[in-house]
């Protein structure tokens, strides 16, 4: 468990006064609330950071404690025992921080969970240790998580149960989602403190790319290969869609690189019912190699005829 | 909206310990939808999480109306962009190999 330079979170020196304890926290909790820094799990964090160094010092008692054993809080209880026992023996003052094993601090843990405060904060001021005095509510930390989904998954709506903390939580995802779309679970994150609201939940949507397609919003891109002969003289291609296998007819003099339009054969448009993007489909006439004797004849007696 | 959808003001106030003049005000400048059912105003179900924000940071931070009227609007405009990004990024993601 490492020490907490709580001075250091705020910005301070040991020397700073109440007001300036009072002021730093308000100026950095205005930074890092996450009300304001919605979906943005380092300010939230930095914000319990900033609220367990206002718990301590901003309360006198726990902040004279933390001064006093310093970095050295975990033998802190220790020298009090030691310097008490020298006392009622009259003996020597003890004057540093003993070794053995340390009977102190990390024994605090009998006083229960501290909520979202640090290890650090729960072994040295126990999990009662917050102000009873001022009582405030915390809102409680925002969960992130991710969904890998593909673009077949995303071709209806999809319904899944996660598991969050040990907690089932159902939801819908929509069809046609986009690859980094947020959705927010509300009341599904961390338990707040003191009677505070509970955070969210925050589900981003990882939609891979595929290699035979590419996306745009609801339009999908898919690039074929054309046989040279079909190209020129026409016929059927039959293709493979996200909805399966299409045929489509080509054109007499089918250019490399044209494209054409596949209406309603892309993705559901998101929120959008009933609503389609577009497959677009790209040409990509493939020049025969290779040619043997015959064919190069013929070729040779086309390229006279033109 | 049907009644069940809608929480009365004052019983609002008296949970989360806040002035009715407080709702008013967030009702005035357009921040919060109240709606009246005779003389009582009621919350919509809908609105009490946003209104639960504006809350807290009108108590946790101690920012007044014109400061949340702010926050929100650059929050939402912050959404806004955050949006248009995600979108550029997955267009640009078209032409990479």
């Amino acid at each position: 468990m490492a020490f907490i330079d709580y001075y250091k979170i705020l910005g301070l020196d040991k020397q700073a006064s109440d007001k300036d304890i009072k002021a730093a926290y308000r100026k950095m909790a205005r930074k890092y609330h996450p009300d304001l820094n919605p979906n943005d799990p380092e300010a939230n964090k930095k914000f319990q950071q900033i609220n367990e160094a206002n718990e301590v010092l901003s309360d006198q008692e726990k902040r004279k404690k933390y001064d006093k054993y310093g970095e050295n809080w975990q033998h802190g209880e220790e020298h009090e025992k030691y310097a008490q026992q020298q006392r009622a023996q009259g003996g020597n003052t003890y004057s540093g921080f003993g070794g053995g094993k340390s009977q102190g601090f990390e024994d605090y843990g009998d006083f229960g969970g501290g909520g979202d405060f640090s290890d650090f904060f729960n072994s040295m001021f126990g999990g009662n240790g917050r102000s009873s005095s001022k009582q405030a509510k915390y809102r409680g930390q925002d969960f992130n998580a991710e969904l890998q989904l593909s673009l077949r998954d995303i071709l209806t709506a999809q319904k899944q149960t996660l598991t969050v903390n040990g907690k089932n939580i159902r939801l819908t995802i929509p069809a046609g989602v986009e690859n980094g779309q947020t959705i927010k679970i509300t009341g599904h994150g961390g338990q707040g403190a003191n009677g505070g609201p509970a955070g969210d939940l925050f589900i981003k949507f990882n939609i891979p790319p595929e290699s035979d397609f590419k996306r745009d919003g609801a339009n999908l891109y898919q690039n074929i290969q054309l046989d040279l002969y079909t190209a020129v003289l026409g016929g059927e291609v039959t293709i493979d869609t996200l909805n399966g296998k299409v045929k489509i007819k080509v054109a007499p003099g089918t250019q490399n690189g044209s494209i054409v339009k596949l209406k309603g054969k892309g993705l559901p448009v998101y929120k959008q019912e009933g609503n389609y993007g577009d497959l677009l489909v790209t040409y990509q006439v493939l020049v025969p190699t290779h040619l043997n004797d015959k064919q190069k004849e013929l070729f040779t007696e086309l390229s006279k005829l033109k | 909206m049907t009644a069940t959808g809608l929480i009365a003001a004052s019983e609002f106030c008296t949970y989360h310990h806040v002035e009715f003049r407080f709702i008013d005000s967030l009702s005035e400048a357009g921040l919060l939808e109240t709606q009246s059912v005779g003389q009582e105003i009621f919350i919509p179900e809908s609105e009490l999480q946003h209104l639960e924000k504006l809350i807290r940071l009108h108590h946790e931070l101690e920012i007044n109306l014109a400061g949340i009227e702010a926050i929100t609007h650059l929050l939402q405009r912050m959404e806004t962009l955050q949006d248009e990004m995600r979108v550029m990024r997955n267009k640009l993601s078209r032409f990479e190999e």
